[in-house]
């Protein structure tokens, strides 16, 4: 087995999927913040995204039993809160695999959330800016339901938070 | 010796965690029942939303006082509970809900923005997490307001009879910290005169905009969070119910 280094411990993060959005790891999403390695120790910080999101607790455990796969004989991982999770936070690369997915990425906000409710969120399928926003709840947590005129597609966008 | 900030917080903490526990609970009772398809979806995640919080609120107290959240949860009697009369009425009708959670949603923005500024960086940093989620409540509670205020005379009258009911319970929102306002509390939790400032400075416009007339009934807030009305105790029993069951059971 390679040797347990923070290198070894952040590239393997990367098959921990968020399991609301299977195409997105942990790591992309930002919810990973610190790895340390002491011997066979590691210690993994993470970070919550919407704090009554469900899937927190799947993540967290995935997290361990990921680290753990990797030989640490003692993994421990803490939440932390500062700084807030943010989707400013997620790459241009990441915003486009989300487009993939079918989820509209968030508009970035620069720290106040409320600058966005008036952006109009793009359709992911035909990239018009003619959609219309039919509930700024959805499925998940992380989600709100647009309706796109141009292609006539309901589709989801992700919140930015 | 001034108390150190963890023993005077922690009070406080669970005060503001029972507040999300019980709102986000009395919320989660719409869950299939909500009167548009669309709106038991956002209203189900508002639910949700408070319950996050009061994990939030919950996982620090546990920090502060070593009793975990399950325990706080599931095994404390009505007596022990030290959320506001306001959220634990009945879930009434929708105007009654909407209007409750506008209440509380106003209360818990401007608190948070507050709390951003607390010397005591555990409360900064859990109204940081919140604060953005919040922008969203509010949003949509608001618009429900201002909805069923300038709808139809029915919608108008129940809104206004909503009201008329919540605004005294609204007021214990600024009653004492269960902690007292004791002079070591400065920096570390909002001033209670100046968040009652800032809250009505954001809610009487609002309301009066919405065609609704601000009752002059104003409640004494003499009785503090350890007092309950008789509609606390059959919430607690359906919600702790299984597990009181078997109090040894893991999930």
């Amino acid at each position: 087995m390679a040797a347990l280094t923070e290198i070894t411990v952040w590239q393997a993060l990367e098959s921990v999927k968020d399991p609301e959005i299977p195409v997105v790891s942990v790591v992309e999403m930002g919810i990973v913040r610190d790895v340390t390695v002491d011997g066979d120790r590691v210690s993994v910080k993470m970070t919550p995204t919407f704090s009554g999101c469900p899937a927190l607790d799947v993540m967290r455990e995935q997290i361990a039993a990921c680290v753990r796969d990797l030989g640490a004989a003692e993994v421990t991982v803490e939440t932390v809160l500062s700084p807030p999770w943010t989707t400013d936070w997620l790459s241009d690369e990441t915003r486009a695999r989300l487009k993939a997915f079918g989820l509209s990425p968030p508009a970035r906000h620069c720290g106040n959330v409320a600058i966005t409710f008036y952006e109009p969120a793009p359709c992911p399928y035909c990239d018009s800016a003619d959609t219309v926003l039919k509930n700024s709840f959805g499925p998940t947590l992380c989600r709100a339901i647009y309706y796109c005129r141009a292609c006539q597609q309901p589709f989801e966008q992700f919140k930015a938070l | 010796m001034p108390a150190t900030p963890e023993k005077v917080v922690a009070p406080i903490v669970l005060a503001m965690a029972d507040d999300e526990l019980i709102l986000g609970h009395r919320n989660s009772e719409w869950t299939g029942h909500a009167p548009i398809l669309e709106e038991d979806i956002a209203f189900a995640n508002i639910a949700l939303d408070e319950l996050g919080h009061a994990r939030l609120w919950y996982d620090l107290h546990s920090t502060l006082t070593d009793t975990s959240p399950d325990t706080l949860v599931f095994f404390r009697p009505a007596g022990d509970y030290r959320n506001v009369r306001l959220v634990e009425l009945p879930r009434g009708d929708w105007a009654f809900t909407m209007l409750r959670q506008y209440l509380f949603d106003a209360f818990e923005l401007v608190r948070g923005e507050q709390l951003l500024e607390s010397t005591y960086r555990p409360l900064a940093e859990i109204a940081a997490r919140i604060l953005p989620e919040e922008r969203y409540h509010y949003r949509h509670t608001e618009t429900w307001v201002r909805r069923l205020g300038l709808g139809t005379a029915e919608s108008h009258s129940r809104t206004q009879l909503a009201l008329d009911v919540l605004w005294p319970y609204a007021a214990q929102l600024f009653g004492p910290w269960p902690a007292g306002d004791k002079p070591s509390l400065a920096g570390i939790v909002p001033g209670l005169a100046h968040l009652r400032e800032r809250w009505e400075a954001l809610v009487l416009p609002f309301l009066a905009d919405a065609g609704l007339k601000i009752p002059t009934l104003e409640l004494a807030t003499a009785e503090g969070r350890d007092v309950h009305t008789t509609h606390l105790a059959p919430l607690l029993q359906e919600m702790q119910e299984v597990a009181r069951l078997d109090p040894e059971a893991t999930w």
